[in-house]
This record gives C-alpha cells, sequence and structure tokens, in this order.
C-alpha cells in the first residue's frame, strides 16, 4: 500500500547489517598475519591445542551470555557461579568418599544445579521482581563468589576424581581435546536453537521490543527467566570442565570471565540493546583475543598487546552498533 | 436488531484516584466501522485496551455474539478473533515482515522438528507474501529487518498482521496519525476492504475528515462513558466537536 521508493541497500548497509562477516574478516586477517609471521609455532600441534581450549572454556560461557544480551539483558555473575558451581561439585566428589564411576556424574549434575539455581536466581530477580539485569547480576555475582570462598576457607580445593582428568581434562579423541568437541556440540546446539527454533525467535523478539512480544502472546517472564538459567547451566558446566583441566578448584582464576565473555558477544556483533546478535558471530568474538594473546607471544610483542587491541575492537564494534541503530529511519 | 458482534456494558475502570471508565458501553455489529473519538482523556485508548484484553475491567461486561466473555490476556481476545493495531504498532523491529507477521502463531515444522521447536519458515513466508498481495501492503524486502522501513511501510505490516489474522473485529488506534495524506488514503481504502470482507473495524482517530470518509456509525466517549452514537451519514464534523466537548447535549444518547 505504500507507494515511497524503498531504501536502498549499498554495499555499506549490507555490511553494517551483519556486523559477524566483519568480525569473521577481522579474525581470518589475524590468522594470516601470525601466519605469515611465524608459520612454524603459530600453527604448531600444541599452540593449536591451547587456543583451542582456551576459546572452548570462554565459548560455553558465551553461548549462555549471547542468549542474554540478545534479549537485552547482561549476566556479570557468569565467573562467580562458574567458581561456586566447581566448588560444590568438588565438595559433592570428596563427600562420597568413593571412586566408583557414578561419582564424576554426580559431580556434573551437582555442577549443573548449582548454575540452574543461580541463573533461576537472576531470572526471577529480573523478569518478575523488574530489576535491572547489571544490578541483580552483580549482586548475586558477589554473593556467590563470597560464598565458594567461606566453602573453601579461600584455599583451592583439591581431590578431583582422577577418572575426570583423564577423559575430559587432558583427554583428546582423533587428536582433538575433549574438552573442545564438548565446547563445539554445546555451540552447535546454542546456535541452532537460537536460530532456528521458536525459543531462539522469541528471545530475538523479546530484545526488539519486550512489549510488542508480550502482546504477541509470549511468555516473557518464563523465557527470561529460562534465559537466565541457560546462562547459570553454561557457567556450571564450565565450573565442571576447569575442574577437569586443573584437577583443582580456580576460585581467583575467574574475575574476568563475564568481561570476557560480554566482550566476545559483543565482538561477534551483537547489540548490548537487544535483539540482534548470532552464535557464529559470537565464535569468533571468543576467538579473537585468544588468537590475539598468543600469536603476539610467539611474535616476540608483550601479550599486554592483546588487552590493548581487544579493548580497541570492541569500542569499534560499540561504535558500529550505535551507527549501525542511528542510520536506522526512525 | 441483530446481536452485535462485541459489545460492552457498563465498564468501570480506575487508576488510583482517576475514573478512567465510568460505566461506558459500547456496541459493533458484523461487517461495521464504528468510529470511537472523544477528547484527550475521554477513555478511548482505555475502552479500546480493555475490549483487546490488554486490560482488565473492574467491573462491566463484554459479550462476543451476544455470550458474556472476560478477556485475562490479549491472547483471550485474540482467540475470539479480536485484534489489534497498536499506535506504536507493537512491531518487533529486528526481525523481518514475516516473523513479525506470525509471532506468536508460528507454524511449526512437520513431524517431531516441529515438537523440537524448528519453524515451517519457507511455509510462512509464502502465506505472508499471499497476505500481503492480498491486501496490497507492499513489502519492500520480506528477509530484511523491519527497522529498515520507513513508517509508512511499517504500518502496513502491522495493519496486516492485524488483518490476517481477525475474525470479528480490528481495533486501529490512531492508525493515520503519524502517516502522509496519500498513505492515509491507503490506510482508509484497506479499512474499507476489510469492512467488505465482513470483519468489524473500530477506528480510533483524532482526524474528523477521516472517521467521517470511513466509518458507518461514530461513537463518543466523554469522562469515561458513552455519550452518544451516531450514524455517520446523518451528521456532520461540528456535531461530533459538540458532543466531545458536551457543547452539544445530544437527545437520544445511546447511554
Amino acid at each position: 500500500m505504500q507507494h515511497d521508493t524503498p531504501p536502498p541497500a549499498p554495499f555499506l548497509r549490507k555490511l553494517l547489517d551483519s556486523p559477524e562477516l566483519m568480525i569473521f574478516g577481522s579474525l581470518i586477517l589475524i590468522i594470516v598475519i601470525f601466519m605469515i609471521m611465524a608459520p612454524a609455532a603459530f600453527l604448531s600441534g600444541i599452540n593449536l591445542r591451547n587456543m583451542a581450549i582456551e576459546a572452548s572454556m570462554m565459548m560455553i560461557l558465551a553461548v549462555g551470555m549471547t542468549y542474554v544480551i540478545v534479549t537485552s539483558g547482561i549476566d556479570l555473575s557468569v565467573g562467580a557461579v562458574l567458581v561456586f558451581s566447581s566448588v560444590v561439585s568438588v565438595i559433592t566428589m570428596r563427600a562420597t568418599g568413593s571412586d566408583a564411576a557414578w561419582v564424576p556424574v554426580l559431580g556434573l549434575v551437582v555442577s549443573l544445579l548449582s548454575g540452574a539455581a543461580w541463573g533461576l536466581i537472576n531470572g526471577i530477580l529480573i523478569a518478575r521482581a523488574r530489576l535491572t539485569p547489571l544490578i541483580v547480576t552483580l549482586a548475586t555475582m558477589g554473593v556467590a563468589l563470597g560464598l565458594a570462598r567461606l566453602l573453601t576457607g579461600g584455599i583451592d580445593l583439591t581431590g578431583v576424581p582422577r577418572s575426570i582428568v583423564n577423559s575430559i581434562g587432558i583427554g583428546r579423541i582423533g587428536g582433538i581435546p575433549v574438552i573442545v568437541l564438548i565446547a563445539c556440540i554445546f555451540a552447535i546446539i546454542g546456535g541452532v536453537v537460537l536460530h532456528m527454533t521458536r525459543f531462539g525467535l522469541y528471545t530475538y523478539a523479546i530484545g526488539s521490543n519486550e512489549q510488542g512480544a508480550r502482546r504477541a502472546g509470549v511468555k516473557l517472564q518464563r523465557h527470561l527467566i529460562i534465559v537466565y538459567v541457560i546462562s547459570g547451566l553454561c557457567a556450571g558446566l564450565a565450573g565442571y570442565l576447569t575442574l577437569a583441566r586443573f584437577s583443582s578448584t580456580t576460585i581467583s582464576g575467574h574475575s574476568m570471565d563475564n568481561l570476557k565473555a560480554i566482550t566476545a558477544v559483543v565482538l561477534g556483533g551483537a547489540s548490548l540493546f537487544g535483539g540482534i546478535g548470532s552464535m557464529y558471530g559470537t565464535a569468533a568474538g571468543v576467538f579473537i583475543p585468544v588468537v590475539l594473546a598468543s600469536g603476539l607471544i610467539i611474535v616476540g610483542l608483550p601479550s599486554f598487546w592483546q588487552e590493548v587491541a581487544v579493548g580497541m575492537v570492541l569500542l569499534a564494534a560499540v561504535l558500529l552498533d550505535q551507527y549501525r541503530r542511528r542510520s536506522r529511519s526512525s | 436488531m441483530t446481536i452485535p458482534i462485541l459489545s460492552a456494558r457498563n465498564i468501570e475502570k480506575s487508576f488510583g484516584q482517576m475514573r478512567a471508565m465510568q460505566g461506558a458501553s459500547f456496541d459493533i455489529h458484523k461487517g461495521e466501522v464504528v468510529a470511537l473519538i472523544g477528547d484527550n482523556g475521554a477513555g478511548k485508548s482505555t475502552l479500546t485496551k480493555i475490549l483487546s484484553g490488554v486490560l482488565a475491567p473492574d467491573s462491566g461486561e463484554i459479550y462476543v455474539d451476544g455470550k458474556l466473555v472476560s478477556f485475562g490476556s490479549p491472547l483471550d481476545a485474540r482467540s475470539h478473533g479480536i485484534e489489534t493495531v497498536y499506535q506504536d504498532l507493537s512491531l518487533a523491529l529486528d526481525l523481518n515482515a514475516v516473523q513479525n507477521l506470525y509471532l506468536g502463531r508460528e507454524i511449526a515444522a512437520p513431524g517431531v522438528l516441529g515438537r523440537l521447536g524448528f519453524l515451517d519458515k519457507s511455509r510462512m513466508r509464502i502465506n505472508a507474501q499471499e497476505s500481503f498481495s492480498r491486501l496490497g501492503v507492499r513489502v519492500p524486502d520480506i528477509r530484511a529487518a523491519v527497522a529498515n522501513f520507513s513508517g509508512g511501510q511499517r504500518q502496513g505490516i502491522a495493519v496486516a498482521r492485524a488483518l490476517m489474522w481477525a475474525k470479528r473485529v480490528v481495533f486501529m488506534d490512531e492508525p493515520t496519525a503519524a502517516l502522509g495524506v496519500a498513505q492515509t488514503r491507503n490506510v482508509l481504502e484497506l479499512i474499507r476492504r476489510v469492512r467488505d470482507t465482513g470483519v468489524s473495524v473500530v477506528l480510533i482517530s483524532h482526524s474528523m475528515p477521516d472517521v467521517l470518509a470511513v466509518s458507518d456509525r461514530v461513537t463518543v466517549l466523554r469522562h469515561g462513558r458513552r455519550v452518544a452514537t451516531y450514524t455517520t451519514s446523518a451528521i456532520t464534523s461540528d456535531d461530533l466537536v459538540g458532543a466531545m466537548t458536551g457543547a452539544l447535549e445530544p437527545e437520544g444518547a445511546a447511554a
């Protein structure tokens, strides 16, 4: 029923509409530069494996964070929930005093349940009590980390069953670390659900127009709660995997995990205003800091440059998102 | 007189100290365009929200085809074939036109995949394209986010969404407020076409020319009450303004 001309769709517009293309391009560019500068070291099996494991741990958190950010929320509690979940998991496994095969399974279940419970608390406070995600998850971050320290007296717990470390932590299938395989499967499932199912569609709809989604029949509160539970589950799983990787808890090693996960998601083209983001963008966003950190060391530059570079790329990504929003027709 | 397709009786609604609805009544028949007018604060949007299930009234009855109903949510109203085009259009700007059209009513993929939450995207796209062309709504790019479209194009999508699902009544809240002359004419034409298919339209508007051009009857609200209902062909713009402001005390007012 309109007679006005359609808006032009130049190349720039297309590029702006798919920021994940840009980030993929940047990632490939960085990889190519390091491959040219130091092919042997950069492409060595051990470096590739280390980068993949590093990225995998972050990817698991970033899967949940992608859902949260697409709803225009934020979850600062993931690192603390990771630590808390790993602590209660170890304590439970040690309390059994057994080496049986079911103990690691129990540990996994406890870790996942702990993550989901923290997600549920976040979700209820955000969706039902209508508190801002930033404050809610800042508070639960403090509570979860504090409780984890209380439970351990601040000293890392060992006593992770050897079978977990052997099978998951240092295990490989076909030369590929098990942790990487787990993260891949997890990310693929997360991506398929986000991009191909009704649940994913509603996640975007809520981030685009919360009231509109509710009017259209989306169960807003329930959906938001589930999204934060997913983020908590991701943290619980990551907590279990850190146990397998380090065979102990790592209480003070995750204070920046929340910001790293948010960085990866935003680098991957997601908008903090919600409604925009993709799982493949997030995957690229996870790899950029990891590749930079490893590549810079290999070529002999201080790895602190990685922090500088990631900060600048992050700024560019946010500026781009802002520009994209302003260039819309209203 | 036939039974109204949708009617309200003695609706009361207060927000704190403010009595927005003070015994308002409303009727619309099948295939009819009723304009709902009134000054700011007369209760147009409150009544619309109550009849489309967004707000629950404090007291009063709503009847669909003469049967008493109660709307707990917009979904209840929609299940009776009542749709609303909100003034803010209520579109998810980051989704495309098809996704907006089907939001909340997606077609599931066949079989097990559907039960897992997968969607039949191609069928929705084909149906949506068919709806858009039947209603004469032009969508520049069916795969692009609605955010890229002009105000008029977004309006078209929001209207098409309501018309695609409405079986009984479409509420249109100020559908021409943000539009230019040509686009306004298009919306009015669309309203007539909808009426001709047997779906009734409630037009909430401040624009007297639009009201006179397209409605069959006009219901005037003042202070949360229905003060008059006119047959459009028998009145002038001055009569309506008089009834809205209370300068004119009409005889035989329906409430």
